[in-house]
């Protein structure tokens, strides 16, 4: 996609704001380039959403940040690969923003989150409750807030979460399934409430949060190296994707760049993730309708892959293999060419596994229409990866924000828009065929020379953003140093984020026992959700 | 559908067997054996059926990739008697990840209540050890020890599936 158009679409949107009587001022340069930066009066807020919806704007997330005697925060918007920052100021003691919930689904748990974490109150929020906070901390603490210990100020047994309002439903014949937080299988732990009709679900309720672990408030006075790992961690099955997002927002805070060599290396390894991922994903989805031929063998293939990156670099997952500056594990010459062999091989065992699952009827019955989100809601949430791309959203940021090495390659990516569980699976196998394609050019382009720059101090305050594309989608990261090379501020956004309400509505009228595959086929992190 | 078996007889066998030292690379033979040693003892102590309940209790959910891994095809961990359950009250052994997350202690201390005796625990990976990147904070309580009894912890980040195979055999052999 043409970069200017992003840029135009920028200009229009100034202008719209201007027309909408909205005083605001572009931060020329930007702190946070090449993402834009637009400082907007607390009050008007709600009404730049509102512009920025009629716009066709997507939101992308929120985060605040305590600067004493003022709470900064910052809205991201993305329009034809053009990120813009929303930036406000409001009162530390008395923090009250509109919400932007009113123009956009995405941001209503987001909000939520940010008046647990500081304290900032939405104001005309639809639903005040509570989100990320159990009962790990009270009501008037922010864990998020400079003054809240990190060590937080209770002792003894947390207790159980008893109180949260579900929704309810009354009447004949409606029950109530409640689901977790430990559920019957090897997975994350989260909480789902079903409100059921015979079979039929009527509505599903998403509690998270079961998972946080304070990873904004631990990456505070971190080095750069510290924040890698921790960044590695968000989600474990997408530690590349959060290590390059954490490592080029610190590298464009730092103004370093990055080897060639370096930056190829991070999508070999950002490749083989998806791929890795992919693959188990397609196992786990034909395990779920109870098809464990296509459990086994595509779990048979993914396992060769493991094994191959413990070989060449050293980890089965690629865990901090990206470092800030660069990478810590080269490629040698003699497993490239062994890459390039194996990349061959799995695109032939694919073949032959499409031409069999293609013609399995069973698959085809319990994939096909289940599941559906339409693209008018894959739309208005703004969906992500392959979620959003079964449901007419193409966006892909290495195609339309693209970042080294990814600018000098050309990124297919396949787009469906029937928005069930058989698209969301097509499209996951049509990605692996692209990323195999990917890894074979980044092969063949592969440059010579350093492998990690020297990192060097930034100055104090230095702030820098980055959007990568992981396999799930976009993931965002926000780093403002310190003093002493130290992390102020660290905000990643796992695609996770925006992608987990679209469950609830995309399972409405399926029947109960679809639920496992509708919710593996969306595959949401509830790690990199919670933090 | 034709295809479909065509594949499987193609693909034949997967699983690694035993074979003499020194072929075809360490780790796949060593996994093998530590798992028949493994399996000697579940015959004898659990009458050929070990039983784990996997708790993931604030991981990052790289240590599942590599529990789920040991059930795969290359591994397949059940041949020796292991086998993953749905529910603790069928369990023998709770395997944890950690860190404990305040939000999960209470479903944690629960779920080993709701284990039968006798039951042991392991405590996967570097966190679920001893905290690891995440240690102990307002939202964590680091180490599983740090919850409920633990009577093993496999250190690793995440630990490979070997790993997790000898901490098995590791903790039967002490029975």
């Amino acid at each position: 996609m043409n970069p200017i158009t992003g840029i135009d679409a920028y200009h229009a949107f100034g202008l719209k704001l201007a027309e909408a009587g909205l005083p605001l001022r572009s931060v020329d340069p930007s702190p946070l380039a090449p993402a834009k930066v637009l400082e907007l009066a607390p009050t008007d807020w709600g009404k730049a959403a509102a512009v920025a919806r009629a716009e066709s704007w997507r939101w992308a997330g929120v985060w605040a940040e305590d600067c004493g005697p003022q709470l900064t925060v910052q809205a991201c918007l993305e329009k034809q690969g053009c990120y813009v920052l929303l930036h406000t100021a409001v009162d530390s003691a008395h923090p009250v923003l509109p919400s932007h919930t009113h123009s956009y689904w995405a941001a209503e748990r987001p909000e939520r989150q940010l008046q647990d974490m500081f304290g900032l109150r939405f104001e005309d929020h639809p639903d005040p409750r509570r989100w990320a906070r159990h009962q790990a901390w009270g009501d008037t603490e922010h864990p998020l807030r400079k003054d809240y210990p990190v060590a937080g100020t209770r002792s003894g047994p947390t207790p159980p979460d008893k109180d949260y309002a579900f929704l309810r439903a009354h009447g004949p014949s409606v029950y109530e399934i409640p689901v977790g937080p430990v559920h019957a299988g090897i997975i994350e732990p989260g909480h789902f409430r079903f409100l059921a009709v015979g079979e039929t679900v009527l509505h599903l309720e998403e509690r998270l949060g079961y998972v946080h672990k304070g990873i904004e408030k631990i990456a505070e006075g971190r080095d750069p190296q510290g924040l890698a790992r921790l960044a590695g961690r968000v989600s474990g099955d997408s530690t590349v994707g959060h290590a390059w997002a954490a490592c080029m927002a610190m590298e464009r805070a730092a103004r370093i760049e990055i080897p060639a060599r370096a930056a190829s290396l991070r999508a070999i390894f950002a490749e083989r993730e998806r791929v890795i991922n992919h693959l188990w994903d397609l196992a786990a989805r034909c395990n779920d309708v109870g098809f464990a031929f296509g459990y086994y063998q595509f779990g048979r293939l993914r396992e060769q892959w493991l094994r191959e990156n413990r070989e060449w670099f050293g980890h089965r997952l690629l865990m901090d293999r990206i470092v800030p500056g660069g990478v810590a594990t080269d490629l040698a010459s003699e497993a490239a060419a062994k890459m390039g062999k194996t990349i061959v091989r799995l695109r032939r065992e694919l073949d032959e596994l499409l031409t069999i699952l293609d013609a399995n009827s069973s698959l085809e019955d319990r994939f096909l229409g289940a599941g559906v989100l339409s693209a008018e809601l894959a739309a208005a949430l703004g969906a992500l990866g392959f979620v959003g791309r079964s449901s007419g959203q193409s966006f892909d940021v290495r195609r339309d924000a693209p970042y080294a090495p990814y600018d000098r390659l050309e990124v297919r990516v396949p787009v469906e828009t029937q928005g069930d569980v058989s698209s969301r699976f097509w499209v996951r196998y049509k990605e692996l065929r692209a990323a195999l394609r990917l890894l074979e050019s980044l092969l063949v382009n592969l440059p010579a020379g350093e492998i990690a720059a020297t990192w060097g101090e930034p100055p104090a305050d230095a702030q820098g953003f980055a959007a990568v594309e992981g396999w799930r989608g976009e993931i965002l990261a926000f780093v403002r140093f310190a003093t002493d090379n130290r992390i102020a501020r660290y905000w990643p956004r796992d695609p996770s984020t925006v992608n987990w309400p679209a469950l609830e509505k995309l399972v409405l009228g399926n029947i109960v026992p679809d639920f496992p595959v509708c919710n593996k086929s969306v595959n949401g992190s509830y790690s990199g959700h919670d933090l | 559908m034709l295809r479909l078996y065509g594949k499987i007889f193609k693909t034949g066998v997967i699983t690694e067997k035993v074979r003499k030292p020194g072929r075809q690379g360490a780790e796949p033979d060593e996994f093998v054996q530590t798992g028949e040693q493994l399996r000697q003892i579940v015959d004898r102590r659990f009458r050929g059926s070990l039983a784990i309940r996997q708790v993931d209790a604030g991981s990052c959910n790289g240590c599942e990739l590599e529990i789920h891994a040991i059930n795969n095809a290359y591994y397949d961990v059940e041949r020796f008697g292991v086998h993953f359950v749905a529910s603790p009250r069928h369990a023998d052994i709770l395997m944890v990840t950690g860190p404990v997350s305040r939000h999960m202690e209470e479903a944690l201390r629960r779920t080993w209540e709701a284990t039968p005796e006798p039951k042991w625990v392991i405590a996967v990976g570097d966190c679920g050890a001893c905290g690891g990147e995440f240690g102990v904070s307002y939202a964590s309580c680091g180490a599983v020890s740090n919850v409920i009894p633990v009577d093993l912890a496999i250190p690793g980040c995440p630990p490979t599936p070997l790993a997790l195979l000898q901490g098995l055999l590791t903790l039967c052999g002490r029975l």
